[in-house]
């Protein structure tokens, strides 16, 4: 059976649900959210709906742009250093065994699936005095006395590197299962080393993939929402944070609802963004 | 790379990732009420405890509740729109597969934001139930994805010949696409389920202040009191999503399925 253009009313029924459900509890929403981001707030936890500016004027103030150039210096941080550790392990990844290769999907699948709840408390547990690493380091001679490792940066950038590891090598994946062999099969007959033939032919080769990926990684780090709560000091909130913080603790709905809006823009640039690198890619 | 390297490389990464998760285990088989590692004494009751403390269980059974259902609706708004999608040349449908991808490709914060102010709009803020819908919409896109994909495995000459047959459309979707579709239907429904269980913030943003799930319960629990209990939910969840992907790994294909997860889906 080829496919068709719908011929009668009728063949549109199954669009029908599918369809509600999306433009009700998507499209809806999402448009209460913006439309609540320009309603005036009121004391006491509610807000009454109007038509002004003040929640996005609320930007320009020097705290705001403090947590808005830390939160990207985050995610930047986050995407390259995950970039970094997951290329050349999804590398070797895609040249192992079938059998290993499932092996290790199913482990990162999992942790990538585990809530950043779990996450923070095992990391928090992990950087602690009491269960840290560092008895382990005292246990070995290497350090005088435990001691606690978080809240600091490191623990949030560890938490949030963990965090998004296996989500980087699960979109490196498919990219790196078709590479060409034969393109390192040629280096290295050629005479480069393994590794020569890993910077000056896979990584070349690979460059829109790369930038595609840091992008992604670093869209998916922008929306770490309670691992810089949990590992970090309030200096080390980013943007997502905030947005909870203001939505649930602070009760001012419209101004978390303009930060959320501010931070659509800001991701759905980044998509376009790696939209167009993807183009080139396949162009190239 | 010469063997030893790449030997080396996988044990750190397998360390990196694994040690949060050995500590957590250690933590939770502690004989008294701290969160000591190594654990002092053994004991399996904090295991127990997520299911004789009222508390716990409570949570547990909400979690479960909201991942059975949520995932089953994400399946039933994703099912008819991928096959409709399969079977017609409709290229304006396309933005509900666009409308579907989206929760998931945003920071999810922004969805949660969504639903609360969308649910306090309409005046059902709290209800259980609106955390299912929320949840079925922020994860529709798995099941979207997996189905695309199964039913662009689907050979249409095996479709065309029931056709011919003189099977009518209904009759072709039962007896022909069903059979064909149903291993994507299942691990759209698994990794739905498994997000669902683990899913943090659109669950509290919605219901956080009426009901506990576990990743809720969890976070309470940081903030008012340490216990072991912590750790053992921990190890369940580590051990259920393990269990679920293997299950998929092992009636599916899992490497194809996840290479058409990222070129397509986010």
């Amino acid at each position: 059976m080829r496919r068709e253009p719908p011929q009668s009313l009728g063949d549109y029924l199954p669009l029908l649900f599918p369809a509600a459900m999306l433009t009700i509890f998507f499209v809806v929403p999402f448009g209460t959210m913006i439309a609540v981001s320009f309603f005036q707030r009121q004391q006491g936890g509610f807000y009454t709906p109007a038509f002004v500016f003040d929640n996005y004027a609320r930007f320009l103030s020097v705290f705001f742009g403090g947590v808005l150039g830390f939160s990207l210096m985050l995610a930047i941080i986050v995407a390259i250093c995950c970039v970094v550790l997951a290329l050349p392990f999804t590398y070797m990844l895609t040249r192992m065994a079938r059998k290993v290769q499932v092996v290790w999907l199913v482990a990162l699948l999992s942790i990538l699936s585990l809530s950043e709840v779990i996450i923070g408390f095992a990391w928090s547990t992990l950087f602690s005095r009491t269960a840290g690493i560092t008895n382990i380091l005292v246990a070995l001679g290497i350090m005088e006395q435990a001691k606690a490792l978080t809240p600091s940066f490191g623990a949030v950038l560890t938490g949030m590197v963990y965090q998004a590891f296996p989500y980087t090598v699960l979109v490196l994946f498919p990219a790196l299962v078709r590479l060409d062999p034969t393109l390192t099969e040629a280096a290295r007959t050629l005479g480069a080393s393994p590794l020569r033939a890993f910077f000056t032919v896979v990584v070349p080769a690979l460059r829109n993939t790369i930038t595609a990926t840091l992008i992604m990684v670093f869209i998916f780090a922008l929306g770490s929402y309670l691992l810089p709560q949990l590992l970090g000091r309030p200096q080390h909130w980013t943007l997502s944070v905030l947005i909870t913080d203001q939505a649930i603790y602070q009760s001012n709905m419209p101004f978390a609802a303009a930060m959320a809006v501010f931070l659509v823009l800001v991701t759905l640039g980044l998509v376009a963004l790696t939209v167009i690198a993807g183009r080139k890619g396949e162009a190239a | 790379m010469t063997s030893m390297f790449r030997k080396v490389y996988f044990f750190l990464i397998g360390l990196f990732l694994s040690l949060p998760l050995i500590v957590v285990a250690g933590v939770s088989v502690n004989q008294k009420q701290t969160l000591a590692f190594p654990p002092q004494g053994f004991s399996l009751s904090w295991y127990g405890e997520i299911f004789l403390n009222p508390e716990w269980r409570n949570a547990l059974f909400a979690s479960v509740t909201l991942a059975v259902l949520s995932a089953a609706l994400a399946v039933a708004i994703a099912l008819p729109l991928s096959w409709f999608l399969w079977r017609r040349i409709a290229p304006w449908a396309n933005i509900f597969q666009l409308l579907g991808v989206a929760p998931f490709t945003l920071p999810p914060v922004i969805t949660a934001l969504g639903m609360l102010t969308f649910w306090a709009t309409v005046g059902f803020y709290g209800q259980p139930w609106t955390a299912v819908v929320s949840h079925a919409i922020f994860f529709v896109t798995l099941p979207l994805v997996t189905l695309s994909l199964g039913f662009t495995s689907i050979d249409r000459s095996l479709v065309e010949a029931a056709s011919t047959m003189g099977a009518d459309e209904r009759t072709i979707f039962r007896t022909v696409v069903l059979p064909l579709i149903l291993p994507y239907i299942v691990s759209g429904y698994a990794f739905a389920f498994v997000l669902s269980l683990n899913e943090y913030i659109v669950a509290y943003m919605t219901v956080g202040f009426t009901m506990e799930t576990l990743p809720i319960k969890i976070f309470n629990a940081l903030r008012y009191g340490y216990t072991p209990t912590m750790a053992s939910v921990t190890v369940l969840f580590v051990t259920t999503a393990a269990v679920i992907f293997s299950l998929v790994a092992r009636f599916g294909d899992l490497p194809k399925l996840l290479g058409a997860m990222s070129s397509d889906g986010k």
